[in-house]
């Protein structure tokens, strides 16, 4: 059988490509900076901070691990109105990709401060640091550079997993190609140009957290 | 007044008992060095003088502040009496001028300038000022702990403790940080040092203490003590070495 490429109505559609690919960029910027911040404190507060924290950053995190992105999604989009809570679904979007990597990110950078040397945090406390301030300039930096490639991976299954939000009608990349393929019945051609633009956008942001890496962690790690 | 006061102190390790009762005067200036078997609770004796371990019993004050285990005393104490490792345990991430800074403008809140000035100071005073933008792992062992020293002096303590320095060191780099603490004592620095280099313990020591079994088993001038001990566990101990 012979099969008739149609790109045709690329021009047609690429302000709807071009949102969709705005909003699946926002997303992961978004998501990546705040929840790689949350994460740090959830890090921090599981494995350093005070014992009444610890059971509180468990519980969040081990929800969040142990429960479907899409539920996540729906329950703050679909659910919270119920008890009053209304949002427009960008902002649902956004509020479920920063908890999502919020705790993944936790688990991750925790492994990273608990494989610091003992004597890194007496060096901190024998200089006159407290506990926070030998984290903050101490602890932190070292701790990240040892995780941040598996830290780049979880940022960008977090981006690839932000095709979900589509089911809540925010208008991402996975949004526009339903569209387009609802309209045009061009399904083949459709998926392919998403396929490519995903697969483009997850080699960039893996270049790009390498860069960030280089940039913040001026010593390579040794040993 | 002595400098650093140690009245009967008690430390276990759940069942373990390391430290049996340790008291131990200390006078500013004196460089007390600590020897004896592994075990006998030189290390953690070292580590309780600055909170690193805390305590069961009795107590511990440097220059009239009492060790008392909240923040607050803690900190105050540390500021006093600075601490050198076996490890170096340098910052991987700051070079070395960082790693003298930090202290500074994190703790004591000097401005940037201020703190590059004392840190260009004590890495000059331990031979590394032209290693000022290194990285430590650019560093020889020996160069490592020289600016684990200067990092320690920067914060001005009056006293240093000092945990087996050398032990981790290839022989040929000892003695060039042998040689800074030499001259750290010349200047009156009171230093307590946890030591294997009995030579150095010998040449430069107004006292050394020699523990066994957690508790001071002999304490004297170092002539005293490596020519004329009186104990059987002394003299079997120095007749290892």
């Amino acid at each position: 059988m012979a099969y008739h490429f149609d790109f045709s109505w690329i021009p047609d559609y690429s302000g709807v490509i071009l949102k969709g690919l705005a909003i699946t960029v926002e997303l992961t910027v978004v998501g990546g900076l705040v929840g790689l911040t949350l994460g740090t404190f959830c890090a921090w507060g599981r494995a350093l901070g005070p014992n009444w924290l610890k059971p509180i950053v468990g519980a969040y995190v081990e929800l969040i691990r142990n429960t479907p992105f899409m539920i996540q999604l729906f329950f703050i989009f679909f659910g919270l109105p119920s008890i009053g809570v209304h949002m427009n679904e960008l902002l649902a979007a956004n509020i479920a990709m920063v908890i999502n990597l919020g705790a993944y990110s936790a688990e991750i950078i925790r492994a990273g401060i608990q494989a610091t040397p003992r004597g890194q945090f007496e060096a901190g406390a024998s200089l006159a640091m407290s506990p926070i301030q030998t984290f903050r300039h101490v602890i932190l930096f070292p701790s990240l550079q040892r995780i941040w490639p598996a830290l780049s991976s979880q940022v960008i299954i977090v981006m690839l997993g932000s095709a979900v939000v589509s089911q809540i009608a925010a208008e991402d990349l996975t949004f526009a190609s339903n569209f387009i393929q609802s309209r045009t019945f061009r399904a083949f051609e459709a998926y392919l140009l998403t396929t490519v633009v995903y697969l483009a956008l997850a080699v960039l942001l893996r270049a790009a957290m390498r860069g960030i890496g280089v940039i913040i962690f001026p010593r390579r790690r040794r040993a | 007044m002595s400098l650093i006061e140690i009245t009967e102190v008690r430390k276990a390790f759940g069942d373990n008992e390391v430290l049996k009762g340790i008291n131990l005067d200390v006078q500013p200036g004196e460089v007390i060095a600590i020897i004896g078997k592994s075990g006998s609770g030189k290390s953690t004796l070292l580590r309780c003088i600055n909170g690193l371990e805390t305590i069961n019993a009795g107590s511990i004050a440097v220059a009239g502040a009492q060790l008392l285990p909240d923040e607050l005393h803690l900190r105050a104490l540390r500021l006093k009496v600075g601490m050198i490792f076996q490890q170096f345990n340098l910052f991987p991430h700051l070079t070395v001028g960082g790693n003298v800074m930090v202290s500074q403008t994190v703790v004591k809140k000097t401005g940037k300038a201020e703190a590059e000035t004392m840190a260009r100071k004590m890495l000059d005073r331990v031979g590394l000022g032209h290693k000022f933008d290194a990285y430590p792992d650019e560093l020889s062992g020996g160069q490592q702990q020289r600016v684990a020293i200067a990092r320690a002096l920067a914060m001005e303590p009056i006293a240093l403790l000092c945990d087996e320095i050398t032990s981790a060191l290839d022989p040929e780099l000892v003695q060039e940080v042998l040689a800074v603490v030499r001259e750290l004592a010349a200047e009156g620095m009171t230093l307590i040092m946890v030591t294997h280099e009995m030579k150095f313990a010998r040449d430069v020591c107004s006292r050394v203490v020699f523990m066994h079994q957690g508790r001071v088993h002999e304490i004297g001038p170092p002539e005293e003590v490596f020519s004329n001990p009186q104990t059987a566990e002394l003299k079997q101990f120095l007749g290892m070495l």
